[in-house]
């Protein structure tokens, strides 16, 4: 299923008045401020609730524990702090009761900084091996002004995890996350990823989820400065019965910003489901945004349910360029077919465009290992369907 | 020394779910290695029909007749299968495949045609190579299959495939439209050069006589309403230019 809802509103009239956004930027710290959701509400109507095991209630202790690596070339600074710090919680509200809860309920933070015009000269990397249980997180990566940065965080092994990601990429800085949920395949993930981007600065967020039972992730951005660029770029591939669900939202809450969405997906086996939620919100009183989402999913076997709702809404007349497209549909027989003409077998002919449709996010990964990583998980999930 | 053979052969267009019409109305005819054989005739006569069916594509189905390769019918065979045989199409229309490289996908096709994957420094060499004699820049090794190519160039590389997999028999449909003056002579070189060894046997699917004055054939057949309608020597191709198809069509009709 596609729907596309894109309605350019009216301008707001007489002064003070702000026009009402179906698109929802608002969201509170507190838990108590989010009713339990039951399922049928706009931001769950796609979430298997059942499968939430408990998040969207919670009621039970925290007794999840997580095996973690950090490895951050030198200048940069990782803190654990308490619930205490005043760095957390900073760049955007929690949408749903699930991150609200994360938020009231994590004991232990972590804070990345990357200082003032340091430019890593490698990868800040974070492992985290979640080892069971149920945890709640906060982590912070603070990139200060003309500072740059890479940082790849890498989620494995097993349990119940949730919780936001607050990003700060100061003026002129630049920083590219990689989120990578290679999660077991009995894991349940939902989480947030806020980004404020500030002037001139340029945040690169790529997101590749391929394990997990269910994985919900929003990453959100907005800005607070002329000239900030985002782009946000995914790969998810769900396997037998995985869901996964990406739900982004940049809100061009400031004149000449820019963002890009691109999220390619593949689905293969029975009860495999992904969702991608696209919303973009240009503000009242804007202009020159720059803005364009595209989401893709590849339906490789029956069985497979795909849900592709780009959400485009604008409050001004003076936007630059704004465009999305969604498509969703099976492998091109044709595609398959000049290939096997050429001799290749089908197996891998299907490898070949597999790979070659995923080639564009993948290369947007700087690191050749990681690139080769992903691709070989790819490949690996591919294979079980032949 | 090979024989491929169409005989008999029928087949319907699948044009939807419950809906196909039959195009090829009993095809005969016989190719030996060596020979080229233009095959003319009206559009919508059934020509790409023809050679889409002998390759397997998808949305044709074969109802009746047999397609022997020295023997053996290839209809049995999967598509990979029967260009691993030997037999080769480039099409009138080739298909795009967004981000799979040429080289990998050239790399592929030679690894399976030959049996075994080429040695890397050799295999750069000799596709090198074989782009140069077709005029092809270096630079499309990187690019995408067909992606963005002009017409011509999607022809060149229909013919660069031709030399680097070395078939028994190809199939060449419509290779020379759209292609410019000096192409033509670069990609009818390729041709001649992948036929030079006496072994190819070609079916040269074609509109204009243009290309017979650089790749001559043995035998020209006129097709027309899904069959072939008569056969001649080079002279045919002559005719059917100054006179058209319109005898032959009636005939069909
Ligand atoms: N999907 C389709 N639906 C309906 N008719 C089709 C379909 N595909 C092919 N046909 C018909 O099959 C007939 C034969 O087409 P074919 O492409 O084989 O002709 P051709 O001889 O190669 O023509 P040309 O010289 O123009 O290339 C045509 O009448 C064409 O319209
Ligand atoms: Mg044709």
């Amino acid at each position: 299923m596609t729907t596309t809802n894109t309605e350019p509103k009216a301008h707001s009239h007489g002064p003070g008045q702000i026009p009402v956004s179906k698109l929802d930027t608002h969201g509170s710290h507190d838990v108590n401020d989010f009713p339990v959701p039951h399922g049928r509400e706009e931001e769950w109507r796609f979430t298997p609730m059942r499968r939430l095991k408990g998040l969207h209630d919670w009621s039970g202790s925290v007794d999840g524990t997580d095996e973690v690596t950090v490895d951050a070339p030198e200048g940069v600074t990782v803190e654990q702090v308490g619930r205490d710090d005043e760095r957390l919680g900073t760049a955007g509200l929690p949408a749903d009761r699930v991150i609200a809860q994360a938020y009231s309920s994590f004991e232990r933070a972590t804070v990345v900084t990357v200082p003032r015009s340091l430019v890593a000269d490698k990868a800040i990397r974070i492992d985290r091996k979640a080892l069971g249980g149920t945890a709640f997180e906060q982590l912070v990566i603070d990139v200060q002004p003309m500072a740059e940065a890479t940082v790849i965080i890498s989620n494995t092994g097993t349990g119940v995890r949730s919780g936001s990601l607050d990003v700060h990429v100061g003026e002129g800085a630049r920083l590219t996350l990689v989120s990578l949920q290679e999660w077991d395949d009995d894991a349940v993930e939902v989480s947030q990823h806020n980004a404020l981007v500030a002037k001139d600065a340029d945040f690169k967020s790529i997101v590749i989820t391929l394990g997990g039972d269910l994985v919900r992730l929003s990453p959100r951005v907005s800005y607070t400065g002329r000239g900030g660029n985002a782009e946000l770029y995914g790969l998810y591939f769900a396997g037998d019965g995985q869901h996964h669900e990406h739900r982004s939202l940049i809100n061009h809450n400031l004149s000449n910003t820019r963002s890009r969405v691109d999220y390619k997906g593949a689905l293969s086996g029975e009860g495999a489901h992904t969702v991608w939620i696209g919303d973009v919100i240009i503000g009242e009183g804007t202009e020159g945004t720059d803005s364009y989402e595209n989401n893709r999913n590849l339906q490789l076997t029956d069985g497979t349910r795909v849900d592709s709702v780009p959400n485009l809404e604008i409050f001004t007349g003076e936007v630059q360029g704004a465009g999305h497209a969604s498509a969703s549909g099976r492998l091109d027989d044709i595609h398959l077919f000049y290939l096997r003409s050429r001799g290749i077998p089908a197996e891998e002919a299907r490898r070949l465009i597999i790979r070659g449709y995923f080639l564009d996010i993948i290369n947007r990964i700087d690191s050749p290992e990681l690139r080769e990583h992903v691709m070989e998980k790819v490949e690996r999930k591919l294979a079980a369907h032949e | 020394m090979t024989k491929f053979e169409i005989r008999g052969l029928r087949a319907d267009v699948l044009i939807s779910e419950d809906e196909r019409q039959e195009i090829l109305k009993g095809v005969d005819l016989t190719i030996n290695s060596g020979e080229t054989h233009a095959i003319m005739g009206p559009n919508g006569s059934g020509k790409s029909t023809l050679a889409y069916a002998v390759a397997g594509h998808p949305r044709y189905e074969i109802t009746e007749g047999e397609v022997l390769l020295d023997g053996e019918n290839i209809l049995d065979l999967e598509v990979d299968e029967r260009a691993r045989a030997g037999v080769f199409l480039a099409m009138q229309y080739p298909v795009e495949v967004p981000g799979v490289s040429m080289s990998n996908f050239l790399r592929s096709s030679v690894t399976a045609v030959r049996g075994e994957a080429p040695k890397l420094r050799q295999f750069s060499k000799e596709l090198q190579g074989a782009m140069k004699g077709l005029a092809i820049d270096p630079s499309f090794a990187a690019r995408g299959v067909n992606e963005g190519f002009s017409g011509g160039e999607k022809k060149r590389h229909e013919i660069l495939q031709l030399e680097m997999l070395k078939p028994k028999v190809a199939i060449l449909d419509e290779t020379d439209s759209g292609l410019d003056v000096d192409a033509l002579k670069v990609v009818s070189d390729g041709i001649n050069r992948a036929q030079s060894d006496g072994g190819l046997g070609v079916m040269l699917i074609t509109h204009y006589t243009r290309i017979l004055n650089y790749v001559k054939p043995d035998f020209v057949h006129v097709f027309a309403d899904g069959r072939i309608a008569e056969s001649g020597g080079p002279e045919l191709a002559e005719v059917l230019e100054s006179e058209g198809y319109e005898r032959f069509v009636k005939v069909g009709a």
